[in-house]
């Protein structure tokens, strides 16, 4: 499956997902500016992104948990979700999202 | 004024590794003093994931991040370390004797025959929300914490966040500003469902305004806030504010560690996997800040790197002095430091 991501410089990158991964951990791999701090445990919100709107249904919204993380960002917008709680599997195969500017490394 | 600690060992860090350090230097009669610029123990498993279960602690089938910190603090107990917290390490410097000299932010120094580093994954500060030019207002009219209730009397402060924090300084200031305003993206809080009743309440009698949004942009002069612009769904908001508190929670960076003159690999500290010390002789790097070959950032790994440590921490405090290898099962002399013999 494939994942297009804007990064926060507005550059597209076209990723190779995996299934059963965390659309997080594929953004990680491929080195680009995120920092997923927790690792994936819901427990920092720096994995922060904005998911295309063509792509909210298949992605489905955001749990509390999830919710209560985006809390403590301040560029949330209605297609907000962490993508480390996004699963990578073929119903997502052309996922389009942008990382969040909160989402940016150091 | 500048107060003067001298000591054998300081552990930046009072992370689970750190913690368990001041285990395995114990057992060796070594004394630890803890900074830490988090107001408690417990680092990454305090702050991040104080109720998560972990389950790779060995002879722990499950443990959550806060009991296995609780655990810790308990077994290093009988050897009295003392923390010092809510302050960052600034500086280390190596003095002519071998000693080092540390300094923090909070204006003390330590001189230490010994410094070990368990900084973790950097230390804890504020989010800082993504606004622009934010630095410029940041300690004169923008604050992350509230260190005196008395400056925010008369001023008309907004308080930005939906968690414990947000919520307990909207209460606690509200009868010291002159208008209170409280921010939030949405209608639903994570705090104490007490203090979120009593910010209702008050809501309802006038004494807080609370707003539906995000901050979008800061307003002022020479570092002033004079008016806060916020998105909402109705479109752009401006409300005097000549004080903001955003309260987003923390982060880790790297922060003055990158600054101490060590060998460093891609923001870890290089170390040996004999004595997990650094490139300079007396400090010595253990838990997730360190790398070596083969490195995992596992509590695990910083546990079995404290014991290593210790020994070599040792061998620096009282040189010459042999150390002989005893279990803690039979030894009496071991169980006598713990108090249990
Ligand atoms: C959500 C989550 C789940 C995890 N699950 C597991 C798991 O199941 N198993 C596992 O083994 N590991 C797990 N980890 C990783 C584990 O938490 C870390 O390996 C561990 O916390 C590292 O411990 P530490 O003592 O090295 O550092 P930390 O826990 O990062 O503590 C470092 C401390 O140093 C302080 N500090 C840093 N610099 C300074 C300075 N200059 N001045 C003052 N203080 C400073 C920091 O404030 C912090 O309190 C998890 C991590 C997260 C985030
Ligand atoms: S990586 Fe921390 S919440 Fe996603």
């Amino acid at each position: 499956m494939k994942i297009t991501v804007t990064d926060q410089a507005g550059e597209v990158h076209e990723l190779e997902g995996l299934e059963g991964w965390r659309v997080m951990e594929v953004i990680r791999d491929w080195g680009l500016n995120i920092k997923a701090e927790c690792g994936g445990a819901c427990a920092c919100a720096t994995c922060h992104v904005y998911v295309d709107p063509e792509w909210l249904d298949a992605v489905g919204a955001a749990n509390d948990d999830e919710d209560d993380m985006l809390d403590t960002v301040g560029d949330v917008k209605s297609n907000s979700r962490l993508s480390c709680q996004i699963l990578c599997s073929d119903d997502l195969d052309g996922l389009k999202l942008t990382l969040a500017p909160s989402a940016a490394k150091d | 004024m500048t107060t003067e600690i001298t000591t054998d060992v300081v552990v930046i860090g009072a992370g689970p590794c750190g913690l368990f350090a001041a285990f395995e230097l114990g057992l060796l009669d070594i004394k630890c003093h803890f900074i830490d610029i988090l107001d408690r123990a417990g680092g990454q498993c305090a702050e991040l994931y104080p109720e998560k279960p972990i389950y790779d602690i060995p002879g722990f089938p499950v443990v959550t991040g806060q009991q296995l910190t609780d655990n810790l603090m308990a077994q290093i107990a009988p050897f009295s370390p003392e923390f010092h917290f809510s302050r960052m390490v600034n500086s280390i410097e190596k003095q002519e004797d071998g000693s080092f000299k540390l300094t923090t932010d909070a204006d003390e120094v330590f001189n230490t025959k010994v410094v070990v580093i368990a900084a973790g994954g950097g230390s804890f500060q504020p989010k800082r929300p993504p606004v622009a030019d934010i630095e410029q207002f940041e300690n004169k009219s923008v604050f992350y914490a509230v260190r005196k209730m008395e400056d925010f009397r008369g001023q008309d402060v907004v308080i930005v966040g939906g968690g414990d924090s947000a919520l307990d300084w909207t209460l606690a200031l509200e009868s010291v500003a002159r208008t209170i305003t409280l921010v939030h993206r949405r209608d639903a809080f994570k705090a104490a469902p007490a203090s979120v009743n009593k910010m209702k309440e008050l809501v309802a009698e006038g004494k807080v305004n609370f707003q539906l949004g995000q901050i979008a942009k800061l307003e002022g002069e020479n570092g002033q806030l004079n008016h806060v612009h916020l998105a909402t769904d109705a479109g752009d908001l401006s409300i005097p504010a000549t004080r903001l508190l955003p309260f987003f929670g923390l982060t880790m960076k790297l922060g003055p560690v990158a600054d101490w003159g060590l060998e460093l690999n891609d923001n870890t500290i290089v170390v040996d996997t004999e004595k997990f010390q650094t490139s300079v002789p007396g400090i010595f790097a253990i838990g997730d800040i360190n790398w070596y070959p083969g490195k995992l950032k596992l509590i695990l790994s910083g546990f079995h790197e404290s014991a290593l440590m210790a020994q070599a921490a040792k061998a620096v405090i009282s040189p010459g002095e042999r150390v002989v290898f005893q279990y803690t099962t039979s030894s009496t002399k071991l169980q006598k430091k713990l108090g249990v013999a």
